[in-house]
């Protein structure tokens, strides 16, 4: 199959949707001509042109805003932050206002927009440009959470939000743009809810998302170099999440371990490991649960700390290799 | 006293200041060069163009005075009294940085020359500086806080807040606008709905001027007025500085937003030129003067690069320090 990057991805899935639905439009800041933060977009404003990729002013309350008031009334409006820890500014709009307002009016009216943005470290852009703050948006009932981790996916589950009739923050990892992989050529979907296998394996689960499914193979790669099994499982979206195949898998590992970028105290591992915690699966366990995260601290500009301040694949194996040499 | 006269301040405080006027074009270039060659990584943003609005309000503020910056923040850093050497530190990551290596291009502060930082996020600072401001008011401590922002962070929310905020309360803060005509790739003119942003001072009730960004002396003037009339208890105000960034807005912008005639007449306008040309013509200095002059600041800048290279890396066992205070 042909292979695309990730960034391409997105935009594909974009300009499909675009052609198709007169509903769906663009907002947000340097989205015309500059294409984007990161490129993204790049092309889309000469196709589509200024009155559906539309330029904003450096004003995220008022696109947050204006993206919940235009989805209330019948667009489908997709809006880029440039970078999710921006997602501060639009969050009143996101958290207040877009997430309740069918549940406060009694199930009346929908909101069908996609909030798009980068999110994670790695580019030493230090503190204020680098944080994963999925969790945020996962505690807030109203809000589905998508954090896509390969091209194909990012297709498919982009289309998937936009054709909901909820908000949507969708995650897209600034290190993942650049990454290839198969991606249809025609429009489809992947459902929200539905965790992904990346990897079978029968000795120990590894539940990772965004850049650390990545890791989390590589790490996996290594230790069957080591005949260790290991099956890495990309729940894909955070809310709604897949509890069953996340507690199928530890059913047959019997190990879980849980790796994401974001913070790990308070961050979304917390919540995996109590599902399964809670689940049918705490009888299948050979091993207590275990969750590698960031450090608690503001991500680094120093490249050195700032890798230091995240989960890195030795630490993945290690962490493996004792929870499955335990036993023997 | 009219600074618009280059003949009313004194030949030493204008050499000073041209001398700082290259020393912040030659640090931003010289960090263009690195980050080209991959030396210097994450992302910086440039003020090559604007040296003439940081160089001429902060010449008008005293050690006590404060400011806050914007991700585009060496030359207002450098000209509230930053050693360039630990700022070039910071940006090559090191442990003698300003920020221990932690912060980079875009956070870098310095609170005992009263720099409360750069600041990542744009509109950051307007509400921080009024809180500054706050604090002289309610200590009596008799210091102005500049607030420096951009044409593009006028549009944020922050920015009405925090001017009303200032204005009902009278606080001493001057409210800088480096109009540099882009937010990124946003057109002044195409974001916003007021032919100056100085205009939106009256929103506030409190006065406004525009003024050749360009020109030190039109900047050192208006900076004057505003410093007193916020001393004198007046309250705040918004001075409008009319300028233009010679280069993208960071690491890769094709400009394709903008024109290169439009360029090449904003490039005409050298602020570094126009205070040369002024300053000769008053008789302060000769053009052998300006050449040693600038000759200080190339060597100053290639000692700020030896210091950085010399430093030494943050080591590890820092990474969790200095998240909360002891
Ligand atoms: C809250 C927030 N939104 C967006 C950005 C991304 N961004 C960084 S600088 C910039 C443009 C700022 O324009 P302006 O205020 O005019 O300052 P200039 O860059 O021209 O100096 C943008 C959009 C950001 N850093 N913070
Ligand atoms: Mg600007």
């Amino acid at each position: 199959m042909r292979e695309i990057t990730y960034l391409e991805a997105v935009r594909e899935a974009l300009s499909q949707e675009m052609r198709n639905n007169e509903d769906v439009y663009m907002l947000g800041e340097d989205i015309g001509v500059y294409g984007g933060a990161f490129g993204v977009s790049r092309g889309m404003i000469e196709e589509f042109g200024p009155e559906r990729i539309r330029n904003t002013p450096i004003s995220e309350a008022a696109i947050s805003g204006t993206a919940v008031g235009s989805a209330l009334t019948g667009m489908r409006p997709i809006l880029e932050l440039q970078f999710s820890d921006f997602i501060t500014i639009a969050m009143d709009n996101l958290a207040n206002q877009a997430a309740k307002i069918r549940y406060m009016y009694g199930g009346k009216g929908t909101i069908p927009m996609v909030l798009r943005t980068p999110s994670g470290s790695g580019t030493g852009a230090a503190a204020q440009h680098s944080q994963s703050l999925e969790a945020w948006a996962a505690h807030i009932p109203g809000l589905k959470v998508v954090q896509p981790s390969t091209a194909g996916d990012a297709k498919g589950l982009l289309k998937a939000a936009i054709d909901d009739s909820n908000p949507v923050v969708f995650y897209e990892h600034k290190l993942l743009y650049k990454t290839s992989g198969e991606v249809p050529e025609e429009q489809y979907s992947i459902p929200l809810g539905k965790a992904d296998i990346k990897q079978e394996g029968t000795d120990a689960t590894i539940v990772a998302t965004a850049m650390m499914v990545h890791k989390s193979l590589e790490a996996a790669n290594l230790l069957s170099e080591k005949g260790i099994d290991v099956e890495v499982v990309d729940p894909r979206t955070l809310v709604p999440f897949d509890t069953e195949t996340v507690v199928e898998s530890v059913k047959k590992t019997g190990r879980l371990l849980v790796v994401h970028e974001a913070v790990k105290f308070g961050g979304i591992g917390g919540e995996i490991a109590s599902i399964v915690a809670e689940s049918e699966a705490f009888d299948y366990l050979d091993y207590p649960i275990r969750r590698l995260g960031a450090a608690f601290v503001p991500v680094p500009y120093n490249p050195v700390l700032e890798k230091a301040s995240v989960p890195s694949v030795e630490e993945i194996v290690e962490n493996i290799q004792e929870m499955v040499n335990y036993q023997s | 006293m009219n600074l618009k006269l280059p003949e009313a301040v004194s030949t030493e405080k204008l050499t000073e200041l041209y001398e700082q006027m290259w020393l912040i074009r030659l640090f931003d270039e010289k960090v263009d060069e690195f980050f080209a060659k991959g030396k210097i990584h994450g992302t910086t943003h440039l003020a090559v163009g604007q040296e003439a609005s940081a160089a001429g309000v902060c010449a008008l503020l005293d050690d006590s005075d404060k400011i806050t910056s914007t991700h585009r923040g060496h030359g207002h850093c450098i000209s509230k009294g930053a050693d360039t050497r630990y700022m070039m530190a910071e940006l090559f990551g090191r442990e003698t940085g300003y920020c221990k290596g932690k912060g980079g291009s875009m956070h870098i502060a310095d609170l005992k020359k009263g720099n409360l930082g750069a600041n990542g996020i744009v509109g950051g600072g307007f509400a921080i500086a009024a809180g500054a401001a706050l604090t002289s008011q309610m200590k009596d401590e008799g210091y102005v806080v500049v607030c420096f922002f951009g044409d593009g962070a006028s549009n944020e929310g922050s920015f009405h807040e925090a001017l009303n905020l200032a204005s009902i309360w009278k606080l001493p803060v001057i409210f800088v606008c480096e109009n540099n005509q882009y937010g990124m790739s946003g057109s002044v003119n195409d974001m916003t709905n007021v032919s100056d942003i100085a205009d939106r001072s009256a929103s506030y009730g409190i006065p406004g001027s525009v003024v050749d960004g360009n020109d030190i002396f039109d900047v050192m003037q208006a900076t004057d007025e505003a410093v007193r009339f916020a001393r004198e208890g007046n309250g705040p105000s918004l001075v409008e500085c009319k300028t233009y960034r010679w280069k993208g807005h960071s690491k890769s912008d094709a400009k394709k937003y903008r024109t290169r005639e439009e360029e090449k007449q904003w490039r005409d306008r050298d602020p570094i030129r126009l205070m040369k040309e002024k300053l000769i013509e008053a008789g302060h200095f000769t053009e052998e003067d300006a050449e040693d002059i600038k000759k200080k600041a190339v060597e100053m800048i290639e000692e700020s690069v030896q210091f950085a290279l010399d430093s030494k890396e943050p080591d590890v066992s820092t990474l969790l320090e200095d998240v909360y205070a002891e």
